[in-house]
């Protein structure tokens, strides 16, 4: 019941939001600024549309937090300090690239985490003694008569 | 081949069996999500505040919704509570927000009940505003205009209504994302209430 | 009428698929050729129950029976024909009826072409897809009938999401299906072998073309869904690590693994119980890409009807036969014994390396998309898992995977020498790192990196079929000779990696896609990536269930006219929503791309893009599905052809 309130403050976002674009207006001047403040933009995620960073929302929060990003980017603040304002006010959650602490070690350890439990496995693999081929049944024995004989 | 021998060693036994174990983890995990979904504990779509446990963002006054109101700034609410001595709720609302007319009796039951709530009013028109005020009644001791949602934004607003409880020494000690039900009223803000009054 | 002929068909089916989950497998145990012969007709039964009654929902659909509460809910009588033939698997629980007839299909087809398989293991593996056809046929019924009545009818259905009505997206869920569900077969091929005890070369020839087809299918579908964002959204992107879309990789790499372990089940004898494992752990993840995602658990941008009954029917369906399959393997395969033995350095020490290399990336893929859920289970902490995380820790994964890709079919099987490989490799490797360093002084390192591998892959590729001719080693003559002496599985093989080249050169390209946002009246003009753009007109153009508007933009270049194009908004009234229009220009080369945004002040807010060599991204998969699909036509492979041998009890060596 809660959730599916919850849903309805967000009507106006379907199943993809389809403006996607800003206004032109709040790009700032500086094409290196403006590079810089987008690359910010990916890595915040759009909190009431679900999996998409800010840069590709057409949410009415997602066009503030673009504003925000670029207002603080012209102040001249470093990537590290707009990302830790944002996360100030909406928690780890807003970004898109979780950092690296002990509750997100699991997380960035998994592609060394699962060569390792390949190279586990091939190693268990190739320790295991094979037997010899087990002897031929009876009746084997007979098919493999008729197959040498034909 | 004919029939296997048993297998040896147990290790190698075990390590097959890692794939079923592994899987019946996640399956586990997985039911309990969505048992706690089932009974509204789990909301993936929900976002936790982190301001909960700290001091109320500091924010210039903002400026009344309507002529009938008066705005309210952090320093105002400060001295509000630390004046009264009792908590106070925030309210952020608008009233384009079809969920917001949910919850707005019970705010109004909580204002009768003699709790103070204070407003802000979330990108909204100042007529709009006063208009359904004026039908349903108005709960807010305070209401304030955030026309730009930048305030709101400090708040970790991401959307409306969210209700934030703050105690006398202006420490945010509850936050509700969505209306507030009846039940959450009864079972969640009210016993916080009581333990900051 | 025809709706409760189909809700019987569907009871029919059932009860059909519940016999054919238990006879045949009765059969089997007890060596009784009667019931196991049993298992063929059982399964074209339940096909043919499951056609009639998705040709009933189909029926209804296309006469607009609002009664049928899915039919008054999807639909509406204004909807253009094709749309209401498509529109059946477009929610919830068609797609299911979808799902389970394809599932039935896969019996039916064991049924027709297995005619040679023996006997035993016929029954058992149409058994097995039996018993997982009953419980899918049984949630459809159950908690997801489309054939629920409505009364009173409405005069008018609510009409399909837009976005959806769309010739892309409405053939993207059969062919997806197709190759979620296909991975039943080599699933039923592992729960049949682990049953009975035994896998041997002829088992792993058994289960590697019906992998392929899956594999194939499954290619084709997440290409075809990424070109449908990539054209549909309008944002410029066309992969966005959503939990949905990574639901559909983990499959398919899992599948790529299996299909690639097979080789060494049937070449060399060896890797059976990992390919055993692996055939159940890809339908395992079909399932969950199929099912998970509709539970409402994942936070996705998929919205799919979210409902946590339909949710805890689903998840006890999925223990069940995953659990199953799982608590069969740990209990069985301890008896398989390994019997091959190699060296790691050889064609098949290659293929281990890549099948290492595919399920550390399915891992990760696996950890990042429920790593939220189960911080949020455990610590009660909410973090985001996002295209960022996974883009860094794929890559490093993947790269070591192409240089595999290409250096292991130049490795011989049993024992190989790597100097030869490399020999014949080098001047692929001075060509990509050649590619990579130009392209260093112009672009970012990733897209360098993209297109030094794109290089290597299919100049690697190429290399691979000119080591088989011998080319230059022998006389011209006898080499194109050689060529036709090729085996089609070989071709393929070279095909397909030369196709994941395509692809990672498109995503090189698309990382130095240039765009411009731009707000501009009629008659103004922007400049971007060597292209004018003029805005010529803004106007309405009215459409059968929706009013549009356009914008016709003409791109020239050097004063030349290089295409012409109107993207548009759409507003569906019914629907209450509005859908953009992308427009996109190719040459195959580059995508001229225009989204029209809003408009004020007569000014027409535009987005405007040029992806460098994106339609590579699809074409890419197109030719990996193709090279598929060659293998495939292998009469090695064919799947009937090697039966007659693998009769016989020998070990195929």
């Amino acid at each position: 019941m809660i959730r599916a309130l919850v849903l309805l403050i967000f009507l106006a976002v379907p199943l993809a939001a389809a403006f996607a674009i800003s206004d032109p207006a709040e790009m700032l001047p500086d094409p290196k600024a403006e590079a810089r403040a987008e690359a910010i933009g990916r890595q915040l995620r759009c909190l009431v549309c679900q999996n998409e960073s800010i840069e590709d929302s057409g949410a009415d929060l997602a066009r503030d937090l673009r504003h925000i990003v670029r207002q603080h980017v012209a102040a001249g603040e470093t990537n590290k300090e707009i990302i830790a304002w944002m996360v100030a006010r909406y928690g780890d959650f807003v970004r898109l690239r979780p950092p690296f602490e002990p509750l997100t070690w699991l997380l960035w350890a998994s592609p060394a985490l699962a060569l390792v439990a390949g190279a586990v496995i091939v190693a268990f693999a190739l320790r295991e003694k094979r037997p010899p081929p087990a002897p031929l049944s009876a009746a084997e024995q007979r098919k493999l008569k008729d197959v040498l004989k034909s | 081949m004919s029939a296997a021998p048993p297998a040896r060693g147990l290790s190698r036994r075990a390590l097959l069996g890692i794939p079923l174990a592994a899987a019946a983890a996640a399956g586990a995990g997985f039911y309990a999500l969505l048992r706690r979904m089932e009974a509204g504990h789990y909301d993936p779509h929900a976002v936790d505040n982190p301001l909960v446990g700290q001091a109320i963002p500091d924010f210039a006054p903002l400026p009344a919704q309507d002529p009938a109101s008066i705005g309210f700034g952090s320093a105002d609410l400060r001295a509000a509570l630390h004046a009264t001595g009792r908590p106070i709720l925030v309210n952020f609302f608008a009233s384009w927000c079809v969920p917001c007319r949910i919850e707005h009796p019970q705010l109004m039951a909580m204002t009768g009940a003699g709790i103070a709530i204070w407003g802000i009013a979330y990108k909204d028109q100042a007529a709009d505003a006063a208009k359904l005020l004026g039908e349903e009644g108005n709960p807010y001791a305070r209401l304030a205009r955030d026309e730009n949602g930048r305030v709101s934004i400090d708040w970790g607003l991401y959307g409306v209504p969210e209700t934030f409880l703050i105690d006398r020494a202006g420490i945010i000690r509850g936050h509700w994302a969505g209306p507030l039900a009846p039940e959450t009223v009864r079972d969640e803000v009210s016993p916080l209430l009581r333990k900051y009054a | 009428m025809i709706p409760e002929l189909g809700h019987f068909a569907l009871a029919l089916a059932v009860v059909i698929a519940a016999a054919q989950a238990v006879l045949p497998l009765i059969g089997a145990a007890r060596r009784d050729a009667a019931l196991m012969a049993s298992a063929p007709s059982l399964a074209f039964g339940q096909f043919l129950a499951l056609a009639l009654a998705f040709g009933a929902l189909l029926w209804s659909s296309v006469v607009s029976d609002f009664s049928v509460y899915n039919i008054a809910e999807n639909s509406q009588s204004l909807k253009p024909l094709l749309y209401k033939i498509t529109g059946v698997w477009g929610d919830h629980e068609g797609s299911i009826l979808l799902w389970c007839l394809i599932l039935a299909l896969c019996g039916a087809a064991v049924g027709a072409f297995g005619r040679a398989l023996p006997a035993a293991v016929r029954a058992r593996v149409i058994g097995v897809l039996g018993a997982t056809s009953a419980g899918f046929v049984l949630f459809s019924l159950t908690v997801s009938n489309p054939f629920v009545r409505l009364w009173p009818p409405p005069w008018e259905g609510q009409g399909m999401n837009p976005l959806l009505e769309d010739p892309g997206l409405a053939f993207h869920p059969p062919i997806l299906y197709a190759g979620y569900v296909g991975f039943s077969i080599p699933f039923a091929f592992a729960l049949a072998a682990l049953i009975e005890g035994r896998v041997d070369a002829a088992w792993g020839r058994w289960v590697r073309p019906w992998a392929l087809a899956a594999w194939a299918f499954l290619t084709g579908g997440i290409a075809l869904g990424s070109w449908w964002s990539y054209y549909v959204l309008g944002w410029g992107g066309y992969w966005f690590w959503d939990p949905v879309e990574n639901a559909s990789l983990l499959p398919w790499l899992a599948g790529t693994a299996l299909v690639h372990s097979a080789i060494v089940v049937e070449k060399r004898d060896a890797l059976k119980i990992w390919t055993v494992l692996l055939a159940i752990g890809t339908f395992s993840l079909s399932l969950c890409g199929t099912f998970l995602v509709r539970s409402g658990i994942l936070n996705s941008v998929h919205a799919f009807a979210n409902d946590p009954a339909r949710g805890v029917f689903i998840l006890v369906l999925l223990a069940l036969v995953i659990g199953t399959a799982l608590a069969l393997f740990a209990w069985r395969a301890p008896r398989l014994l390994p019997t091959g033995i190699f060296a790691p350095l050889s064609r098949e020490g290659a293929l281990v390396l890549n099948n290492i290399l595919l399920c550390s990336i399915a891992a990760v893929v696996f950890t990042g998309t429920t790593y939220p859920l189960f911080a949020q289970l455990l610590a009660g902490a909410q973090i985001s898992v996002g295209a960022p995380f996974f883009n860094a820790a794929v890559l490093p994964l993947a790269i070591p995977l192409f240089v595999v890709m290409v250096i292991g079919p130049m490795l011989s099987w049993k024992r190989a020498a790597l100097a030869p490989a490399l020999i014949r490799l080098w001047w692929v490797a001075l060509a990509a790192l050649a590619v990579g360093v130009f392209a260093t002084f112009h672009t970012a390192i990733f897209p360098a990196l993209g297109f030094a591998a794109s290089v290597w892959l299919i100049l690697g590729a190429f290399v691979d079929i000119i080591a088989r001719i011998r080319l230059f080693r022998l006389p011209l003559a006898t080499s194109l000779a050689r060529l036709g002496g090729i085996p089609l599985a070989a071709w393929g093989g070279a095909i397909a990696h030369a196709g994941m080249g395509i692809t990672v050169a498109g995503i090189a390209g698309m990382a130095i896609a240039e765009h411009r946002i731009v707000a501009i009246a009629a008659g103004e003009t922007v400049d971007l990536g060597g292209y004018r753009w003029t805005l010529e007109d803004l106007r309405d153009a009215p459409g059968p269930n929706y009013s549009a508007r356009l914008a016709d933009i003409r791109v020239t270049r050097d004063g030349r006219v290089i295409a012409v194009m109107s993207p548009g908004r759409r507003s569906y009234p019914l629907q209450r929503t509005t859908t953009t229009e992308t427009a996109i220009r190719t040459n195959l080369l580059r995508d001229l791309y225009a989204v029209l945004g809003e408009e004020r002040d007569g000014k027409a807010v535009l987005r405007l893009h040029v992806n460098y060599l994106a339609p590579w991204i699809w074409l890419g998969a197109l030719v990996m599905a193709a090279g598929g699909g060659l293998s495939l036509a292998d009469r090695r492979l064919r799947i009937g052809a090697p039966l007659r041998r693998a009769a016989a009890p020998v070990v195929a060596a």
